[in-house]
């Protein structure tokens, strides 16, 4: 038996939700796990931690991403934008509003990874047809709402933003 | 009342925090807590030779190591069987951490608690197991053959044999003009939420009180196992269910070895320790469910009516059987659905095999029962070639003879008694919505464009809110805010929304000030669980109950002090007013000052109560023999038996003639539940079933090696759908309400997945004029069942005419 040799760290400084935040972490530590751990934000989920299922898609540099599939470092000195950069309870962002009023969640916890994704789509084609708006959302997995109501959620995020604009 | 809240689609109440990351599910919790990990076994069947756990004392950040020897008392002793019955002869359940022997690929042999996650995995790897394998028993075939057993003492490998008979189906089969025999199959499946299970103790040395936060559907279930297995008191034990993000029936099996493990570190360390399951470890070591071999023989006569039905089944239970032969005796019991037998007989054999133990998925066996019948209605309508929906409606239990008794013993040990349905009305619903009656035209439509489609049915029974309680407590508070408790869990069907409607009905109150916790021990104790379609059964009464009691104490407190009758009160937007003379009135808020007679003008609401205080007869204390402080209520419904909800499904599926790929073009669904409480909700969880049953009809599926290692444990492998998976489900309601509740309700939760898989084997059968008899299918299996009827060794269906084995030359027009 020998002494444990403690991991060598990091220093990550990151910017999240417009915020500049800073931790020292262990060069194998995911995005995923820095956001919800080391920052306290656990609204970004984790469902499989191997890139299939998209609960834990955040946004860097606007662009949706696998939180689960990044380390930390590999974040360094890029944007990274959460489900809680999107919007309060009481200033929802158009995406957000949009789920709830078309029952687009039921547990919710594939729902960050959506509302992300759908962000994203949106800045691209804020006009979808429902045929896009389905093929936005195929990336990701919901075991709850059969999706229907996910992508009338889509459609209805979309018109949520043409009139707030 | 002045808006109705019951039956109206109001948006959900938990929706807000969840949109914007403010849910706050298991790994949410408990930040800094230490982690648990463990070492799995890699064997499906081996016996445990040493463990050698010195490498993992170098991994800093390492806290402690646990193998079975380390456990005491009840904590090492086997996990309760929870459901025992009298059929299940050999039960068997496993050790928290295995000893001496593991019986599948996942089983924990080994406990790791380090600084954080990563480095509890660092020592898992560094823990060295010495096992000798031994032969595994992998599959219902070589379970049922028992040329190797899983448990040395089960023979046979038969946890549990089950007969029941109503009527000499024999004499019934040798005088039916027309028996028919079919061999069937279902394979294996998992719930697979999103969220994998979870939970995290903490341990209050000052008061040696243990709290446990577990993503679970049962928490007062867990709480009970925890505190039985540590010797504590109930009342130093507290569990709650926090956000859970999904649970399909997986969350419901308890205790989990890491449920009595986690807590019982946390107290024997004096620490706050959390185990968050991986996805892998979810595949490996939770639960899946389905898998069943199928005979059935039936006896019908030249109409197609049913005389004879036996059936006898091969249940695959995994190594384990800790929660009972619940899933076999469902489909046993279930497959009869809509239909009069006339005579019926099921036998089956709950069996052992060296994977994951089987629990309750998302209709719980009835998939299965539906399968096996609807495949028989099937396959007695193209014996005689007579139509698929008629043949059913002619064996279908009819309106006027419910309640109905099948003369059955249900899961919950009650008898198999319908309590409403109109099965024919649904039927007309159903292939209105389809076009039932013009699809033979578009179906020769799209032969003449070379496309080969098919029309599905199936229809279902669903027995919804099995007792044997739920309760509701009410309390409102000086403001006027209404609080509401249940004890039965929410995984995001739901609940705080639904159960606020039934307040807001009951009370008169707004729906914003109605504030609902599910799941929390702290706050109801009695309790029994969300599973089998019961919440908004059971719990949804039991709060409507506690709520009219409280409205009933509020009436004759305001009527005391409006010194009127209380028949001449109504509650109106949490105002007690006087009928037809509003401006006599008070609101809910100070009732509750008044009903607690403590006098202190500490807000607006005690100021204003003072005004009432006239009436003390100082001769009374203040408050009565027979009364309590406080406005608040509590009661509980326990019913006599399950309700039964029930559909049918309806699909057109289009498939490749090429590549044998299966589309789904239309999904259609009738469904009853009842009186609904929230069509918006309902419909949700309708389409949330359909599309895990579309996944169980094509995609899912376990794939064990013959070692008995599960080769798909990935969201990579095992497949399950995704939005281009899924079809536009269109759905339409019949309520026939529930005569057994105060409020009509049957239960929603399950019905969408029920009969799906019957459903597309119906429609695939009908596109290609042969008939499917195993699901899931994929393409690759349905081109290998053409060329076999191709080659005459699959017979082609008889009562229409078969699709012509060459289409009008596809090849030419693709390439
Ligand atoms: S958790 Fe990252 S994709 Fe599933
Ligand atoms: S809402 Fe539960 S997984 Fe999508």
């Amino acid at each position: 038996m020998s002494e444990p040799v403690a991991e060598e760290l990091l220093d990550v400084t990151v910017t999240v939700n417009d915020v500049p935040r800073h931790a020292r972490v262990p060069a194998r530590r995911l995005l995923s796990d820095f956001l919800r751990h080391d920052l306290g934000l656990t609204g970004t989920h984790v469902g499989c931690e191997h890139g299939v299922c998209g609960a834990c898609t955040v946004l860097v540099d606007g662009a949706p991403m696998r939180a689960c599939l990044m380390f930390a470092v590999s974040a360094q000195a890029h944007a990274v934008t959460t489900i809680e950069g999107l919007g309060t309870i009481e200033a929802m962002g158009p995406v957000q509003q949009a789920f709830t009023e078309c029952h687009g969640l039921q547990c919710g916890f594939c729902t960050p990874g959506f509302v992300t994704t759908i962000t994203a789509f949106l800045e691209d084609n804020p006009e979808p047809t429902q045929d896009e708006a389905r093929e936005a959302i195929s990336g990701n997995l919901c075991r709850c709402t059969g999706y229907q109501n996910i992508v009338k959620s889509v459609l209805r995020a979309a018109e949520i933003k043409a009139e707030r604009s | 009342m002045t808006t109705q809240m019951f039956g109206a689609p109001i948006r959900r109440k938990e929706d807000p925090r969840l949109v914007t990351g403010g849910g706050k599910f298991l790994d949410d919790l408990g930040r800094g807590a230490l982690a648990a990990a463990f070492v799995r076994s890699p064997h499906a069947h081996a016996k445990i030779v040493d463990i050698d756990v010195t490498d993992a004392l170098d991994v800093d950040g390492l806290v402690a190591i646990y193998t079975h020897e380390d456990l005491p008392g009840r904590v090492g002793e086997p996990l309760p069987l929870l459901i025992p019955h009298p059929t299940l002869t050999h039960g068997r359940t496993q050790h928290a951490l295995a000893k001496d022997e593991v019986n599948h690929v996942g089983e924990p042999v080994v406990m790791v608690v380090a600084r954080d996650r990563y480095l509890a995995e660092d020592a898992c790897a560094r823990i060295r197991v010495d096992y000798e394998a031994l032969p595994p028993v992998v599959g219902i075939e070589a379970a049922r053959a028992a040329d190797l057993l899983v448990h040395d003492d089960v023979p046979g490998n038969i946890a549990a044999h089950m007969l029941q008979e109503v009527g000499d189906v024999e004499a019934a089969l040798a005088n039916a003009p027309h028996v028919l025999e079919l061999d069937l199959a279902i394979e294996r499946s998992a719930c697979m939420p999103m969220e994998g299970k979870g939970v995290y103790a903490r341990w209050d040395a000052d008061r040696e009180e243990l709290r446990i936060y577990s993503s679970t559907q049962t928490s007062t279930g867990v709480r009970a196992a925890v505190a039985a297995k540590l010797g504590m008191p109930l009342a130093k034990v507290e569990c709650i269910a926090p956000d859970v993000g999904g649970g399909f029936g997986v969350k419901i099996n308890h205790p989990w070895p890491e449920e009595v493990l986690v807590p019982w570190v946390a107290k024997t360390l004096g620490v706050e320790v959390k185990w968050v399951e991986d996805r892998r470890e979810h595949f490996i070591s939770s639960a899946h469910e389905r898998g069943q071999l199928q005979q059935v023989r039936v006896g019908f006569d030249d109409d197609g009516r049913l005389l004879g039905l036996d059936v006898k089944f091969w249940h695959d239970n995994g190594a384990y059987t800790p929660y009972g032969i619940i899933v076999p005796i469902i489909t046993s019991t279930q497959l009869l659905g809509p239909y009069k037998p006339g005579t019926y007989r099921c036998e089956f054999w709950s069996l052992y095999t060296n994977t994951v133990l089987v629990t309750p998925y998302r209709g719980a066996g009835r998939p299965q029962g539906c399968f096996a019948m609807e495949r028989t209605m099937d396959a007695i309508a193209d014996e005689l070639g007579l139509d698929r929906a008629e043949v059913r409606s002619r064996n279908f239990i009819q309106p006027s003879e419910m309640p109905f008794d099948h003369g059955l013993l249900f899961q919950d040990g009650r008898p198999l008694k319908y309590d409403s349905g109109d099965f024919p009305a649904s039927l007309d619903k159903l292939k209105a919505l389809v076009g039932w009656d013009d699809f033979a035209e578009y179906r020769d439509r799209a032969r003449v464009e070379g496309r080969k489609v098919g029309l599905g049915i199936g229809c279902y029974v669903e027995g919804t809110g099995v007792g044997p309680y739920e309760g509701g407590h009410i309390q409102i508070e000086t403001s006027g805010r209404v609080n509401v408790s249940t004890g039965l869990t929410s995984q995001g069907q739901g609940h705080e929304t639904a159960f606020a409607q039934v307040v807001a009905q009951e009370l008169g109150v707004p729906i914003e000030d109605v504030f609902v916790t599910t799941g929390d021990t702290r706050r109801m104790p009695y309790a029994v669980g969300t599973f089998a379609s019961r919440a908004a059964v059971m719990s949804g009464n039991a709060i409507a109950l506690a709520a009219r009691n409280v409205r009933a104490k509020a009436l004759r407190i305001a009527a005391d002090a409006l010194e009127v009758a209380a028949d001449d009160l109504e509650i109106v937007d949490g105002i007690i007013r006087v009928k037809g003379a509003p401006d006599t009135q008070m609101s809910l808020g100070t009732v509750s000052v008044m009903s607690n007679p403590l006098r202190y003008a500490f807000d607006e609401a005690a100021k204003a109560a003072t005004q009432f205080a006239g009436s003390n007869d100082p001769d009374k204390p203040p408050v009565a023999d027979d009364d309590e402080p406080g406005l608040e209520g509590r009661d509980f419904y326990s019913p006599t038996q399950a309700t039964f909800a029930n559909g049918m499904h309806a699909a057109i599926v289009e498939t490749d003639p090429v590549t044998a790929e299966i589309n789904i073009l239309r999904y259609c669904v009738i469904h009853d539940c009842g009186t609904m409480i929230n069509p918006m909700i309902v419909e949700g969880q309708v389409h949330g079933g359909v599309a895990q049953g579309v996944g169980g009809a094509l995609y899912e599926r376990m794939v064990y090696d013959e070692s008995g290692q599960l080769l798909n444990a990935s969201f990579m492998d095992f497949l399950m759908p995704y939005a281009s998976e899924i079809p536009h489900i269109e759905t339409d309601h019949l309520e026939t309400p529930s005569p057994l509740n105060p409020l009509g309700i049957k239960g929603a939760g399950e019905a969408g997945c029920i009969p799906v898989s019957a459903v597309i084997a119906s429609a695939i059968s009908d596109a290609e004029g042969f008939a499917i008899t195993s699901m899931p299918i994929s393409p690759v299996e349905l081109w290998e069942l053409r060329q076999r009827h191709a080659s005459g060794e699959i017979s082609s269906l008889r009562g229409r005419a078969p699709y012509p084995s060459e289409p009008s030359d596809p090849t030419t027009t693709r390439t």
